[in-house]
């Protein structure tokens, strides 16, 4: 570790064609010394990781976003041929193109390897996934293929113990040899017939190289026939999509009312240790009700997140993209948002989340767009509370309650509302971009390994703590702040929140709102809202002057039911389907889009649409006699 | 004939990638690359494994030992015999 180690570490990029194990290897490679974070202006995530070859160098190895050619056709692909041809300012050129491929499905990895040769960077071609290959009786002749490509080849098991070794020490031999030897790119788009002249070399190498077993492996193509039934395959998505969506909604259940507990706790406590006064309430309302608001949704963001990279990994989301593509398509919607969009009934922000798997950025963009208008767990709570106090309990059509039907009016609403405005999109917005072709390789099914799985759970959560916690913590303690000030007078009788800027603002909105029938005290309470939509039930309480928040909402709903018109607590639960009401949401969504205006832009319509909704709502209930 | 015609069950050989300007919404030689980037080139054997609900489509092909989905308006530009 003399020259290189004076001379930084080196540089080495992860390449390869999407499910060649890229990822497995480079968790094996790295280990937990990850780096995730984004490339410069666009939203394409940067995963690096340091490694330490055997004889002590220190390697930079850089997970490449998976491609068949260096041709970028998507966001994703263009990071891929800027980095290998060098064309980022601020990242060094590759010393060393570590160009992965799966052994078992070579065909098109081969092709990839030959482009790659144009790039005058050294080479070597990892088949990964040998075990699998060998089991299935695949012979491949290393020596040829090295002679026939040109390219030195090496073989791993990403996911086996101690089945980078070798990889590890020919990494190492490089790493010593891989300063210095720099040539100038001959790499150009190839042409269609350029392509297919090296594709005619990649079947000549293979057929020489490679020996197929008589008998090849047929499991795949045996589920297949019942995964991707037309009927069947439907049923059985449907069926683990159930499970996913109750696990998200159940088992994160009791931990989250853990973590809700324990934040109670730390609130109370803080309340009774510190003397009253504006520290203890910036302690106890902004900061730990604020972080815990965050905290709170950690469970369902892992355990979904749990079921995405198993199903991933097994290589099952390619087909449920397959099956779910022409009926989202409809809609103007790639086959794999269906997914994050399911995602987002239980709240928005992991679904928005997972739209990750979505490789398109218009599809992605898209789906990000109109998951918040899917009915979130969060809106529950006013929804209730709100449909117990003015819509009757009683049976209609002989067998459903009123109260259900409306509940599932607001659900439906959702829904319906989400495909409409992605209908919409479709038509505005991307009326000149042309209609992404849905084509995708259906890789064979392999058995998810529970460190690799692990391994991305902790990464995501990890994300997650880190990049809303940042943002949403900030917006909590501003939303405190227009709550909390100025303080009230001394003498004052009404609640603290009727002498804030959160009540100033009430006031102030009361000419805009007053046409969808929203009295002030229903303005105030959007404020804090704002925080969480549940939020805007214990504010109401606030402003009613009913003290016990959300414990205590049946008295709350008999305030409301005394105080508001049918026609203000119809418009209300109409808002609630449509309106932005979520500091983390919009948070996640600048976040994941790394643009301010894509926040807006939902900011904006979902204000529209609220407001225009409402204001109809408003109208013709109050025409029909209900005001 | 197209592959984008062809029925579940059907096995051939490629014989040639010609792309009609309704094949897709992408430039004529942006699909055609595509679709040899996935491995459908001249001589490659198909056989269209599955097919989905709604207009039998999209189709899956098993391109030699590769499986890959594709919807029946960009097969269209799959010439198999």
């Amino acid at each position: 570790m003399t020259a290189v180690a004076e001379s930084g570490p080196l540089h080495f990029a992860l390449i390869g064609t999407p499910n060649s194990g890229k990822t497995a290897l480079f968790n094996a490679l790295t280990g937990s010394r990850q780096k995730v974070a984004n490339y410069p202006g666009v939203t394409v995530e940067r995963k690096s990781g340091m490694l330490q070859t055997p004889g002590g160098h220190s390697v930079n190895l850089i997970d490449l976003p998976g491609t068949y050619s260096l041709r970028a056709r998507s966001p994703d692909e263009e990071v891929t041929r800027d980095f290998v041809l060098g064309r980022f300012a601020s990242e060094a050129t590759p010393d060393l193109l570590l160009c992965v491929a799966d052994a078992t499905n070579l065909r098109l990895a081969l092709r990839l390897v030959l482009e790659l040769k144009h790039v005058g960077r050294p080479i070597l071609l990892v088949l990964n996934m040998i075990d699998i290959a060998r089991r299935r009786g695949i012979d491949i002749d290393l020596a040829r293929m090295t002679a026939e490509l040109g390219v030195p080849v090496i073989t791993a098991a990403a996911v086996r113990r101690g089945g980078t070794d070798d990889l590890m020490r020919r990494l190492d031999e490089l790493a010593a040899s891989a300063a210095g030897a720099r040539e100038t790119t001959a790499w150009k788009q190839p042409t269609a017939s350029e392509l297919r002249a090296a594709q005619r070399e990649a079947d000549r190498i293979l057929a020489a190289a490679v020996k197929m077993p008589a008998k090849p492996d047929t499991l795949t193509t045996r589920l297949d026939a019942v995964l991707l039934h037309p009927v069947a395959g439907l049923i059985i998505l449907l069926a683990i999509l159930f499970v996913m969506f109750q696990a998200v909604f159940t088992w994160a259940q009791p931990l989250m009312d853990l973590i809700n507990a324990g934040f109670n706790a730390l609130g109370a406590l803080a309340h009774s240790t510190l003397p009253e006064g504006l520290l203890q309430s910036f302690v106890e309302n902004g900061v730990i009700s604020g972080v815990g608001s965050v905290i709170v949704f950690l469970p369902q963001i892992l355990i979904l997140f749990l079921f995405i990279l198993l199903l991933e990994d097994l290589g099952y989301m390619a087909r449920a993209a397959f099956l779910m593509d022409r009926i989202m398509g409809g809609a103007g919607l790639h086959g794999r948002a269906f997914i994050p969009l399911l995602s987002s009934f239980a709240c928005a922000i992991p679904g928005i989340m997972a739209t990750r798997v979505i490789d398109n950025p218009r599809d992605r963009l898209t789906t990000i767009l109109v998951a918040p208008l899917m009915t979130c767990s969060a809106r529950i709570p006013v929804y209730t509370l709100i449909i117990s106090a003015f819509i009757p309990s009683k049976t209609i059509w002989g067998f459903a309650n009123l109260q259900g039907v409306v509940m599932f009016g607001l659900y439906a609403a959702g829904i319906v509302s989400a495909l409409g405005v992605s209908a919409l999109a479709k038509f505005v917005f991307w009326r000149e971009s042309p209609t992404p072709p849905f084509m995708l390789e259906l890789p064979d099914y392999k058995l998810p390994r529970p460190r690799s799985v692990l391994m991305g759970v902790y990464t995501r959560a990890k994300m997650f703590l880190h990049r809303a916690g940042t943002t949403i913590f900030s917006m909590m303690v501003l939303i405190w702040f227009l709550a909390s000030f100025p303080r009230p007078p001394a003498g004052a009788t009404g609640p603290a929140i009727d002498y804030s800027l959160a009540s100033w603002i009430g006031h102030a909105l009361e000419p805009a709102l007053a046409p969808i029938g929203f009295n002030w005290q229903i303005n105030v309470a959007l404020i804090p809202g704002m925080a969480a939509r549940e939020v805007a039930v214990a504010a109401l309480g606030t402003v009613y002057a009913i003290e016990g928040g959300k414990e205590n909402a049946a008295q709350i709903g008999q305030a409301l039911a005394h105080h508001w018109p049918l026609a203000t607590a119809l418009s209300v639960l109409v808002w609630y389907i449509f309106a932005p009401q979520c500091a983390s949401t919009l948070a996640v969504i600048k976040r994941e889009t790394g643009s301010w205006k894509w926040m807006a832009l939902t900011f904006g319509y979902m204000l529209a649409l609220a407001y225009v909704a409402s204001f109809i709502t408003w109208h013709v209930a109050v025409a029909l006699g209900a005001g | 004939m197209a592959l984008g015609l062809a029925q579940r069950g059907f096995r051939g050989r490629i014989t040639a990638i010609s792309v009609s300007p309704e094949a897709s919404d992408l430039p004529v030689g942006e699909l055609e690359r595509r679709l040899i980037e996935l491995g459908f080139t001249e001589g490659a054997q198909v056989e269209i494994l599955h097919e989905g609900l709604f207009g039998r489509d999209p189709i899956a092909v098993r391109v030699n030992d590769a499986t890959v989905a594709i919807r029946r308006r960009e097969a269209m530009a799959i010439l198999v015999s």
